[in-house]
């Protein structure tokens, strides 16, 4: 396989989505745009899910926590803006208007901090110990953080928060429909999601995390600094989570905690790399196309909990058959032929 | 409240507090069973089994079947049904060893298949029974001891005697016996205890499959102290392991003590701040374990 350079890498990715959605505006179907736009969202939390997980070898079930938490951050920011009256007097709050409300790029920056951050310090305070704890602490994570969302009125709380999503979005005198806006948001954030796993996977950073998958011992022996590369490897998959739930608010239209901290966001960010494969970017969204739409398709006509067992039953057969996903089986087809 | 003597008011604080202590002691004894399954698997086989809590709320919903069904007592349904989580747990285990353990995939693989079967059985225990809370029914449920000041709801007081007893028969199993001890002996050196002809990995089944096994009890006192619905297990996940983690890996008296502490903090947080904010508790134990003593309470 030819390498070809990110720039190319990124215009073809554009450019295959952008054919998705011309062909989507033309038919006016928005809930293609619906459908897909869940289908990226999943391909943006797989890779993110990746670069932790597929390069370096350590696996966060708190994928849902870290989503949850971009889409919580935009709640709080947009919930900020409804209350500058009553918190700020008037010369201050005149001042804020003009910067409220954020357009949903910041509220995506914003989210991105906030996850990459508690990525961050969740890493320092356990990946300094053995694998397993890590995984652990996420699982309890998500537990926790839902117990916070829970009691925090603020955005509120149980009950859930509504998120009024404006039909049309003024730019540059053109009017757009609000889902396509999304629709193209997602699609920007799976673009990046992508090359960056990429470069990475290229990158002096990239054998950094594969020398810690292989053999972590070795490599800190060799000089690696192993700490330090898992915690960039934390925070960007931590903030790339973040950025996959900053839009999920107006997407949704009523957030709450139990679909914010949904199962279907942790199980389908670690199922998708492993059914498609962990060891390259190509696995991640290889697996989140494939189940994405499979589970669109299984929602719509099956129920969401079968849908849900089918992924859990696909992950555990994945994991005992073919412990290198779809994409491994390809690559061996490929070998035996050859040979 | 305004119009009460101050006297007053200390008592009932006092009162309160008294019975959220002994509230906690009950409650710590459950979380001992709960975790006396993870303390082996986790902590002596190095086993990182996040499925545990699925199995607990399987055996309750077990528990709860027959006892419906049958009106047989919830304890004694979790013992006739103990050999049977012991053969899946060694059934399990096999498994485990074959797909990940003998070709050292079991960080990354390994967690995801058992991050699997916790998520398939929730999910299926959600399309047989559905997402409404369960109970069960028994004698002891409803009336409660009184001693002065003191309440003791047998609801608490018969799980917690059970849980304790349960704790106590693996505790001797581990140390008195020749398989106990080789349990012991097959997380520190499993080479030594091939040199004694020792299996290390039937060893480590059985172990594995009391680990489940304990799991059927767990489960029936669980859905005899609380309505039990599938996803309530997630939230064991959280205390069992930072119960395991603040007692000491692999350490069972370790286990005890950190259990009735958690149970203790999170009956006092519960009483004074609203029981909402008791699963914040256990995470905060784990990171603050983790961050400070990693060996644990009573760790090697």
């Amino acid at each position: 396989m030819k390498a070809m350079s990110t720039a190319k890498f990124s215009l073809t990715a554009v450019a295959t989505g952008a054919l998705v959605m011309a062909f989507a505006h033309w038919f006016h179907v928005d809930y293609l745009f619906f459908a897909s736009y869940t289908i990226l969202q999943f391909i943006v939390l797989a890779t993110a899910w990746n670069i932790l997980g597929g390069y370096c070898g350590y696996v966060n079930f708190g994928s849902a926590a870290f989503f949850a938490l971009g889409a919580y951050s935009s709640v709080a920011l947009i919930k900020f803006d409804a209350e500058i009256d009553a918190w700020f007097p008037e010369g201050a709050a005149n001042v804020l208007h003009h910067i409220f409300p954020l357009p949903i790029p910041v509220l995506i920056l914003f989210g991105a901090l906030v996850s990459g951050v508690v990525g961050f310090g969740m890493g320092y305070l356990t990946l300094r110990l053995r694998g397993s704890f890590f995984a652990i602490a996420t699982l309890a994570m998500a537990v926790v953080l839902q117990t916070l969302i829970v009691n925090w009125d603020f955005v509120g709380g149980s009950r859930g928060a509504y998120i009024i999503r404006p039909d049309n979005l003024e730019f540059a005198g053109i009017e757009i429909n609000y889902i396509e806006y999304l629709f193209a948001l997602m699609l920007l954030l799976a673009v990046i999601a992508l090359a960056t796993a990429r470069v990475i996977e290229r990158s002096q950073l990239g054998f950094g995390f594969a020398t810690i998958r292989d053999d972590e011992l070795a490599a800190e022996a060799c000089g690696v600094p192993t700490l330090r590369l898992k915690l960039i490897a934390t925070t960007l998959s931590g903030a790339f989570m973040g950025m996959a739930g900053a839009p999920f608010p107006y997407y949704i239209g009523y957030l709450q905690p139990a679909s914010a901290f949904g199962l279907e966001y942790a199980v389908n960010s670690i199922a998708m790399p492993m059914i498609g494969g962990t060891t390259s970017w190509v696995g991640p969204l290889v697996g989140a196309i494939l189940l994405g739409s499979a589970q669109q398709y299984a929602t719509v006509t099956i129920s969401s909990a079968v849908n849900l067992l089918i992924v859990g039953l696909m992950l555990v057969a994945f994991v005992i058959i073919a412990p290198n996903g779809l994409i491994g089986l390809v690559q061996e087809r490929l070998r035996r032929k050859q040979s | 409240m305004a119009a009460m003597p101050v006297q007053a008011r200390m008592d009932i604080s006092f009162d309160l507090l008294f019975n959220a202590i002994v509230a906690g002691l009950l409650l710590g004894g459950f979380y001992a069973a709960v975790t006396a399954g993870v303390s082996i698997s986790f902590g002596m086989l190095d086993i990182v089994n996040i499925a545990h809590p699925g199995f607990i709320i399987l055996g309750s919903y077990i528990a709860y079947f027959v006892n419906i069904n049958f009106g047989v007592d919830p304890i004694v349904v979790s013992i006739i049904m103990l050999p049977i989580f012991f053969a899946l747990g060694a059934f399990v285990y096999q498994v485990y060893y074959l797909s990940f353990e003998r070709r050292g995939q079991e960080s990354l693989r390994g967690l995801a298949f058992f991050f699997g079967l916790l998520f398939v059985t929730e999910v299926t225990l959600i399309l047989v029974f559905g997402v409404d809370y369960r109970y069960v029914e028994a004698s002891y449920i409803g009336p409660s001891l009184h001693f002065g000041i003191v309440d003791l709801p047998l609801r608490m007081l018969v799980p917690c005697l059970a849980a304790l007893g349960l704790f106590a028969a693996i505790e001797l199993f581990i140390t008195r016996t020749f398989t106990g001890r080789a349990i012991m002996a097959v997380s520190q050196d499993q080479l030594a205890l091939q040199l004694m002809a020792v299996d290390p990995i039937r060893i480590k089944r059985i172990a594995f499959g009391i680990s489940i096994a304990t799991a059927a009890v767990a489960g029936a006192l669980l859905i005899i102290i609380q309505p039990v619905e599938p996803s309530v297990g997630r939230e064991y996940i959280g205390r069992v392991f930072a119960i395991c983690v603040l007692g000491g890996l692999g350490s069972m008296p370790g286990t005890l003590i950190a259990a009735l502490l958690l149970g203790v903090v999170e009956s006092l947080t519960a009483t004074f701040y609203g029981p909402s904010w008791a699963p914040a508790v256990a995470f905060g134990f784990l990171l603050l374990t983790l961050a400070f003593r990693p060996a644990g309470l009573l760790g090697r």
